[in-house]
């Protein structure tokens, strides 16, 4: 489909013409006026049947004395970015909810609200996410001029959905867990055994990382993109290169984009055995588990022999990857991942001839196709519950060269969560070989590129999902504006929607299943 | 369950002895002084109770790994505790997020005493990367007295291993 019949369709429907400001291969940028965005977001939304994106503001006030809004949409369709654009007044800033109408969004505004102090006009949830508000008044951080917070703030409690009636009682738990794992809170409220709702409060981890990117340069805030979220730091890195490649208006080679295709795999196998293991811990079923260890920790020192860091830092640069790829190398990594297949299937055959562990799993932690759509829920989640979107396939870049397959599951239980994750596995475990047939040796080339004023959108399918980067970088050549999405800030409230109805027992078990990140949704 | 009970047999017998071993030389050397150290000092084992306050989540991952079957540092007499009741030492990562510092203050006030505190990777010492972000305390120190530091971002598993018998050994 052409993304101007896209277009023909939403003014008409509209009834006003927006107007394009802004054209790349895959992006496109339309201006509206303030009043015209909700119905702009509201008709595209409807138009494309995308869910958000992104949804996220800047401070332009310095330049022209407005805050812009940016919301994103991705049509599979079209192979292109939608973003609609408009100026808010610096003096009274607000602008129209799109909670009630596309449920994902409030989180969005949320984010908006507490770091720019925009106000989401009609959001029913205003409670902030990060800047916890019995640690911090409101501040503002991403404002360009916001100085920093004073030590302590008013002490003024988070109030948390309260479910009343009899015999109804809460169980809290966190922020500190019980397991070598990141911190969040989560209340249950129960009626008997099952739960009846659960909120999950995060942000304990804030630390502020799209201000720090603020004013950084080019290798810098490639270091910093690792560290978002270190067990996705190479789809990170790669994400925050594509959109500076963008800018700088460079392509990398061929050669280049099959091995970074080849580490984003890699990424994805040892976070998914990590998994598939997490999945056995949480039943008591402790053989496959540790067996699972294994096979992360020979990934691990594979990623290792490739690329000097076991976390595959310090490997992207835009361009290039800053690393020699040589036949040996090559064969090392054939003859490992070999022998990874063979231990990996044995741990699919033992987990899933086993009753227990299947009774366990099996119709576990639910989450409906409706609502994953609504939630606009991303990656594994989301295929799991039939939703086929996968940026492998849609914006498919070099993946169509190695014929890339998605998967998809219908039952959205976690049972589905893993045989997507087992499925994903032998399937990148293919595109690797694949790609390493392909891949011609090269020596270490120094990345070189200009950096010039503008903004671009990064993306990757991480190992969780859609993970998106839209950076804007300033006439000094660094960063004004990095806008992080990462798939767990959607993915979160998907969680807890699933466990509705189940026992306590089971949550560590759907929680395992999604794994989402803790650092990666704080920032 | 029968091809189960045969995989797991199988599998005791042949996975620690294939090229784990040989790519970690050194292990069982260090491992052998860790436990002789911890059986002289702490009567046998060595209690951690780890806190993120707000780590990229590779230290974790790499804490998790020591505990693997390839390294394995429960069997050196180490263990990861589920409450800092039952710790003899907090083992802290991340820059400390301010929405962190109360809780890992209270974590570390209900350990009893003795208790030491250990940070790890480059975040925990001073911030590291995340130093000059606005809602960091720059460092696990600034809110708890702080024993000894493993360094690396992150630090492999053996390094996690060498440098706990660095510091127990002085202690
Ligand atoms: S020290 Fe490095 S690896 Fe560890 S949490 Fe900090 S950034 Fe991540």
């Amino acid at each position: 489909m052409d993304y101007k019949a896209v277009l023909k369709e939403l003014n008409e429907k509209l009834g006003v013409e927006t107007k394009t400001v802004f054209l790349r291969e895959d992006e496109i940028y339309l201006k509206v006026n303030l009043n015209d965005f909700k119905t702009t977001c509201l008709t595209l939304h409807k138009v494309l049947l995308a869910p958000i994106a992104s949804l996220f503001a800047l401070d332009c006030r310095k330049d022209s004395g407005v805050f812009e809004i940016y919301c994103s949409f991705a049509s599979a369709k079209c192979k292109k970015w939608f973003f609609v654009v408009a100026e808010i007044s610096g003096d009274d800033p607000k602008f129209n909810s799109l909670a009630k109408d596309i449920y994902s969004a409030s989180l969005f505004e949320r984010e908006i609200k507490e770091m720019f102090g925009i106000e989401p006009y009609g959001n029913p949830d205003t409670r902030r996410l990060r800047l916890h508000s019995e640690i911090c008044p409101e501040i503002y951080p991403l404002r360009k001029d916001f100085n920093k917070p004073p030590a302590r703030g008013k002490a003024e409690d988070y109030v948390f959905n309260k479910v009343e009636g009899e015999g109804i009682f809460e169980v809290p738990v966190g922020p500190v867990h019980a397991g070598i794992i990141g911190p969040g809170h989560f209340r249950f409220s129960m009626a008997g055994e099952p739960i009846i709702n659960l909120e999950i409060r995060l942000g304990f981890k804030h630390r502020g990382i799209e201000k720090l990117f603020e004013g950084k340069t080019i290798p810098e805030a490639i270091n910093l993109s690792e560290c978002v979220s270190g067990d996705a730091s190479f789809a990170n890195s790669l994400s925050f290169c594509t959109a500076i490649e963008k800018i700088a208006g460079i392509t990398p080679s061929e050669n280049t984009q099959m091995l970074r295709a080849v580490f984003l795999e890699l990424e994805r196998l040892y976070n998914h055995i990590n998994d598939m293991g997490g999945i056995a811990v949480d039943v008591g079923f402790s053989f496959p588990a540790a067996f699972a260890q294994i096979v992360k920790e020979n990934i691990l020192q594979l990623n290792e022999k490739l690329t000097g860091s076991r976390y595959l830092k310090n490997v992207n640069s835009p361009g290039e990857v800053k690393i020699t790829w040589d036949k040996e190398k090559a064969e090392a990594a054939q003859e490992a991942l070999k022998k990874i297949y063979k231990d990996f299937k044995e741990i699919k055959e033992i987990l899933l001839s086993s009753v227990s562990f299947m009774d366990r799993v099996d119709g576990t932690g639910v989450l409906k196709k409706k609502t994953a759509e609504d939630l606009g829920v991303t990656g594994v989640a989301a295929r799991a519950s039939g939703i086929a979107a996968d940026l492998r396939k849609d914006f498919p870049g070099i993946y169509a060269k190695a014929k890339f397959n998605p998967v998809k599951q219908e039952a959205g239980d976690c049972l589905a969560r893993l045989n997507m994750r087992i499925a994903e596995f032998e399937e990148s475990l293919r595109v690797i070989c694949d790609f390493l047939g392909k891949i011609t040796p090269q020596p270490q080339m120094a990345s070189n590129y200009n950096i010039k004023e503008g903004f671009a959108l990064g993306y990757a399918e991480a190992w969780r999902g859609a993970l998106t980067y839209w950076v804007k970088v300033n006439k000094n050549g660094v960063i004004e504006r990095c806008k992080i999405t990462d798939p767990s800030f959607l993915n979160w409230q998907a969680l807890s929607f699933c466990v509705l109805g189940d026992i306590i027992p089971d949550f560590p078990l759907c929680n395992k299943s999604f794994d989402l990140s803790y650092s990666g949704n704080d920032l | 369950m029968r091809i189960i009970k045969n995989r797991i047999l199988k599998g005791i017998v042949t996975k620690p002895l294939d090229k784990s071993f040989s790519l970690n030389e050194g292990l069982e050397t260090t491992g052998a002084e860790l436990k002789k150290i911890i059986q002289e000092k702490f009567s046998r084992s060595l209690h951690i109770r780890e806190v993120d306050t707000g780590s990229c989540g590779a230290c974790e991952s790499e804490i998790i790994s020591t505990t693997n079957p390839i390294y394995d540092i429960q069997r050196f007499g180490v263990s990861f505790v589920a409450s800092p009741r039952h710790a003899d030492c907090l083992l802290v990562t991340g820059p400390v997020s301010k929405n962190m510092a109360l809780a890992l203050k209270k974590t570390y006030d209900a350990m009893p005493e003795p208790k030491f505190v250990i940070t790890l990777g480059r975040c925990a010492l001073d911030g590291g990367i995340f130093k000059d972000a606005y809602y960091t305390e720059k460092g696990v120190a600034n809110i708890i007295p702080v024993a000894f530091h493993i360094p690396g971002c992150p630090p492999k598993p053996l390094d996690i291993i060498k440098a706990l018998i660095t510091f127990l050994k002085a202690r």
